[in-house]
């Protein structure tokens, strides 16, 4: 309909919503790596990080959006790491991070 | 959850004598409300109100838009306070939630930090040669009504009930996020359980709806609608939750909060005309009531005379489900009968075209 111009739109929520989102990759990600799912979140990870030191990337985003089935640009993203495994070191829960950015560069690289 | 865990969360209201602090956009959106609320505690309740022409406006619409420093706010305030004292009073009430809020927040902050108080009170006294007397009580205008929601049910005239088929109406209430989302101590029932209109709704025969998005905010906040280019922010809250309350099939809408009042009634509009879009019954808008104008409803008093022909949505649906009798040809007169305009046919009214009220013209 798009009658009346009021000089702005409505804006759409940016929220993730799980029940619509696929999760398969997801699953298998989780399901090769269990460890994950421990990951309380803490950003220990993109603090230390190399990288993400020196570019836009953040890891603890892109693993954690990898997880809610949120894939677009996550390849991409992983692409940045350099494998230095700084983050493996720091994780307080023991996660092998070097292999997550592997597992979902494996996982989705044809997102 | 216990029904009655909002019980935990009470704070102390006045029994009667009240100081009256006004808001500055009801005034223009929601005109009648205010002076529903002294007729209602004077007249009906007979209560002690004192309306004071002397006192401003809190500022807080500039101070939540980084334009009046705290500093200033807080003389504003204590000039407020000083202005009750000298009138005789000591329960501050007042009928804005940012106000209210406001109020709230500096007395916590002259509580913490006792040397910022007397440096209010130093400028209050440079400024005006007035003295900062606390007030005893405060309270926001839904606190005085829900306290006095009793005395209101006895003298009802019209309940919360489907005249049609004796159902309890199904209200959707919506609490201003400044009540008691700061500091949950201040509002009945805390910010999680707030009970304020809830209680209204229940003791005057209707039904209070739950749904999913019943806590979040209506999208007022301040920065959000004063700059255009953020209002798609505003609106897209409102949306929330209009969506979400849709499928419940609530009759109307109350709230305690002059932004929310006018953001969930005026965003209806907006989301009318630019997407088609309407969430009430046979396509009409859901009508949104101040607590004032329920308890006025309620109390008999007439709809035009409780100034609810400036909705955006209107409310002829609700009175007619009420069974309130009103005259439709006299919704666009003002009180002496001087003919006041009325607006353009609007989508989230079905765009009624020529209606009864053109006949006075
Ligand atoms: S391994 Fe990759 S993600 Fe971990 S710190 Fe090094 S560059 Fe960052
Ligand atoms: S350091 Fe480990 S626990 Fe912390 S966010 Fe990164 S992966 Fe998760």
């Amino acid at each position: 309909m798009a009658s009346v111009n009021f000089g702005f739109g409505i804006s759409k929520p940016r929220v993730i919503d799980i029940d619509r989102n696929n999760l398969r990759k997801s699953d298998e990600i989780l399901l090769e790596m269990p460890e994950l799912q421990t990951c309380i979140g803490c950003g220990s990870c993109t603090a230390s990080c190399t990288a993400g030191n020196l570019t836009s990337f953040n890891f603890r985003k892109v693993h954690a959006l990898v997880r809610r089935g949120e894939y677009a640009g996550a390849y991409e993203e992983m692409n940045k790491c350099m494998l230095c495994g700084k983050c493996r070191l720091l994780c307080p829960r023991g996660i092998n991070t070097r292999g997550v950015v592997m597992l979902i560069k494996r996982k989705l690289g044809d997102f | 959850m216990r029904r009655t865990k909002w019980e935990e969360y009470q704070k102390d209201i006045a029994d009667d004598k009240y100081y009256y602090a006004r808001s500055c956009i009801r005034q223009n959106f929601f005109p009648g409300s205010e002076k529903a609320f002294l007729d209602i505690l004077r007249n009906d309740l007979g209560k002690d109100i004192f309306d004071d022409p002397l006192h401003t406006s809190c500022t807080g619409i500039g101070y939540h838009s980084d334009i009046v420093p705290f500093e200033t706010i807080m003389t504003v305030v204590a000039r407020q306070f000083a202005l009750m004292h000298e009138a005789g009073y000591e329960n501050f009430t007042s009928s804005c939630i940012t106000s209210f809020g406001i109020y709230t927040e500096i007395l916590n902050t002259w509580e913490e930090f006792p040397e910022t108080e007397e440096r209010t009170r130093e400028n209050l006294f440079k400024a005006t040669g007035r003295e900062l007397v606390k007030p005893k009580s405060l309270a926001h205008t839904s606190d005085v009504i829900f306290h006095l929601r009793k005395e209101i049910a006895e003298r009802m005239k019209r309940p919360l009930v489907n005249a049609l088929t004796g159902e309890p109406l199904r209200v959707v209430e919506h609490i201003g996020c400044h009540y008691a989302k700061i500091f949950p101590k201040s509002g009945i029932g805390g910010s999680e359980f707030p009970y304020v209109l809830a209680g209204m709704i229940e003791s005057w025969g209707g039904e209070v709806v739950d749904y999913p998005e019943r806590r979040h905010c209506c999208g007022f906040g301040f920065r959000n609608y004063l700059v255009q280019a953020n209002r798609g922010y505003s609106v897209a809250n409102s949306q929330k939750k209009l969506e979400s309350m849709a499928p419940y099939r609530p009759d109307f809408i109350v709230c305690n909060c002059p932004g929310c009042s006018m953001f969930l009634d005026k965003w209806q509009y907006t989301i009318a005309e630019m997407e088609g879009t309407t969430y009430g019954a046979h396509g009409h808008g859901i009508p949104v009531l101040t607590y004032e104008e329920m308890a006025g409803l309620v109390l008999g008093y007439d709809p035009w005379e409780l100034g609810m022909q400036m909705h955006a949505v209107d409310v002829e649906p609700l009175l007619e489900k009420m069974g309130v009798e009103y005259d439709p040809s006299t919704k666009y007169l003002g009180p002496k009968g001087k003919y006041i305009g009325k607006p353009a046919a609007a989508a989230v009214n079905c765009s009624a075209g020529v209606t009864l009220y053109d006949i006075k013209k």
